[in-house]
């Protein structure tokens, strides 16, 4: 049998914020093609680590994408490859939808150069599938905070990165809106692309194909999202607060009251 | 949809900003304390074409390319710290030319009103080296561009600092106090052609520079993680853009002292107008900028003429009457959608 393509690759990464260690030694592989979510309790490191993934911050050890080393990369070449999405992203309320879209086609644009025919069949195709293509003229700041994050998600989608790091994407989506999420980042797999996320919610991350489970800057698990062994220990960081319950032939975590 | 639907091209706007600025610079050379018959006699009379080709059109030209750094400093600034009350002055070159001006005044004697050509060449420069001393002591002390945040602290600190320093020196030498105030009041009655050659010439690099750049100001609209995540070489456009805010900032500042809220109003007038990218927002602030100060020009020298009031006091005036409708309109259209 073949190993599988291993999309990122982690090895011993430790990440420092303000002087203080908040990651201690990551090692972990993601499997090309598949989503993977990121659970743990406030403050386990979730989003710095997601962040130090799409080489956004300075880290001690080393970070392979696709086998090339991440912080070796050529920047434009990085930013075709991998898309990122972040936690509360403030846009400027003057940009129009359509122009906030268009920045994720910058990785592949020439400095100087005008979107191409391409750049534009990509815009609108992410707009279509966020159905946010009705508000394209708009300026962001006119659209409320789930509409906003929708267009953020476009904008995402647009670059047409292999991976997509996200994180928090469901904030502000309302329930079918996060359906559609979810049925957004089945299609991306099913294209071979590799989503990681970080969610909040236990119950939308049991969804994915494969779950880590973070605690106070270390992983604690990783493992498939159906495999008990990830519920025990979902469970065990948020403190048996939580219980993992099978219902319709899915995954739903309920308060253990 | 309300007003906010109903745009305009962004290339009617910079069309009307043109021939409003055309307009502004003929009206300009039209007025003033002999009227409009300099203009007429101007084919015949030397001395009525001296007034209108000497003293009348350099300074409207002046004012129109003092405005335009000014609103093309306000837009970069704006875009750069993703705050809409961002302005030129931001990072203390206000008060670096203010001190360069007083110093200059207490060792050479004289007010900025003087026609002298070295006392002139004097006092622009010592204010254009104040401006550029600030904006560098300013990026010292935030320790470089990366910092957003403590770059904005560091330019609060060194405005006050030096601002302090020039009202120092202003105390212990009173008879500089007049020629002070000229300056922080700002006036564009001293310009001549060289001024405005420079001006433009500063203005025409400005220009080309920030449009270039432009697309690093939209991407940093999504925040400077989304923005380094797009692959953008962020440090070295951010030092590129600094630089071209303090050259605007204090080549406008030399030459026509402090000149309030031209910057800060000038692109929320383009916002106002159009909703579009940094490469046009540049443009249009320039344009908006220099029609700005133009029309202040215009309105000093007639309202009370044949006295004329310092520019500076007309455009905060207006200014800052124009920002605070425009807030209130802002609130009413947000809270009745």
């Amino acid at each position: 049998m073949n190993a599988p393509l291993m999309a990122l690759r982690l090895r011993d990464v430790h990440v420092s914020l303000a002087g203080q260690e908040v990651l201690h030694g990551i090692d972990m592989s993601f499997v090309a093609g598949r989503w993977t979510s990121i659970v743990g309790p406030n403050g386990a490191g979730k989003s710095t680590l997601l962040k130090a993934m799409a080489g956004l911050l300075p880290v001690s050890g080393r970070i392979f994408l696709f086998d090339q080393a991440l912080m070796a990369m050529d920047q434009k070449q990085r930013a075709q490859q991998l898309s990122w999405l972040g936690q509360n992203e403030s846009a400027s309320d003057d940009l129009r939808v359509w122009d906030v879209v268009m920045l994720g086609r910058m990785p592949h644009q020439d400095w100087l150069a005008a979107p191409s025919a391409h750049d534009h069949v990509v815009v609108e195709t992410a707009l279509q599938a966020t159905q946010a293509w009705d508000w394209r003229e708009r300026s962001i700041g006119q659209l409320s905070g789930g509409e906003r994050q929708r267009v953020l998600l476009a904008r995402a989608m647009a670059v047409q990165a292999q991976v997509m790091l996200m994180d928090e994407p469901l904030a502000n989506l309302d329930p079918p809106h996060q359906v559609d999420w979810l049925e957004q980042v089945r299609c991306l797999t099913s294209q071979h692309t590799t989503v990681i996320s970080v969610l909040h919610e236990v119950g939308m991350a049991l969804h994915a194909d494969d779950m880590v489970v973070m605690q106070a800057g270390h992983v604690v698990h990783q493992g498939a999202c159906t495999d008990a062994a990830t519920h025990r220990a979902v469970e065990a960081v948020f403190d048996k607060r939580i219980a993992i319950h099978s219902l319709d032939g899915q995954w739903v975590a309920v308060p253990k009251l | 949809m309300t007003a906010h639907g109903a745009r305009w091209s962004p290339v009617w706007v910079a069309l009307s900003l043109l021939v409003l600025s055309a307009l502004g610079i003929a009206l300009g050379s039209a007025v003033g304390s002999t009227g409009f018959e300099s203009w007429l006699a101007a084919v015949h009379d030397h001395t009525a074409w001296q007034i209108v080709w000497d003293i009348r059109l350099p300074r409207s030209v002046g004012a129109c390319a003092a405005g335009a750094l000014l609103g093309l400093a306000g837009a970069l600034a704006q875009g750069l710290f993703r705050n809409p009350l961002a302005d030129p002055y931001l990072l203390g070159s206000a008060s670096g030319a203010s001190l360069g001006v007083a110093v200059a005044l207490t060792l050479f004697g004289g007010n900025p009103f003087a026609t002298e050509f070295l006392v002139r060449l004097g006092l622009t420069g010592a204010a254009f080296v104040g401006a550029v001393l600030a904006v560098l002591l300013t990026l010292l002390l935030a320790r470089g561009v990366q910092h957003t945040l403590r770059l904005l602290l560091a330019g609060v600190i060194v405005g006050v600092v030096l601002g302090a320093l020039a009202s120092l020196i202003t105390l212990m030498r009173p008879d500089v106090l007049q020629g002070m105030q000229g300056f922080l009041l700002g006036s564009t009655s001293f310009i001549n052609w060289n001024a405005c050659v420079l001006m433009l010439s500063v203005l025409l690099v400005c220009v080309v520079i920030a449009f270039a750049l432009s697309r690093v100001l939209d991407a940093l609209s999504l925040g400077e993680s989304t923005a380094l995540s797009l692959g953008l070489p962020l440090g070295p456009v951010r030092v590129a853009l600094v630089c071209v805010l303090a050259l605007a900032t204090g080549t406008a500042v030399a030459q026509t002292g402090l000149v309030a809220f031209v910057g800060l109003a000038a692109p929320h007038l383009v916002r106002s107008l159009v909703k579009t990218k940094h490469n046009w927002m540049v443009l249009l602030s320039a344009l908006m900028g220099g029609v700005l100060l133009l029309s202040a020009d215009l309105l000093a020298r007639m309202l009370l003429s044949p006295q004329e009031m310092p520019v500076g006091v007309l455009t905060a005036v207006l200014g800052g009457g124009y920002l605070l409708w425009l807030m209130y309109r802002s609130q009413t259209t947000r809270a009745a959608p």
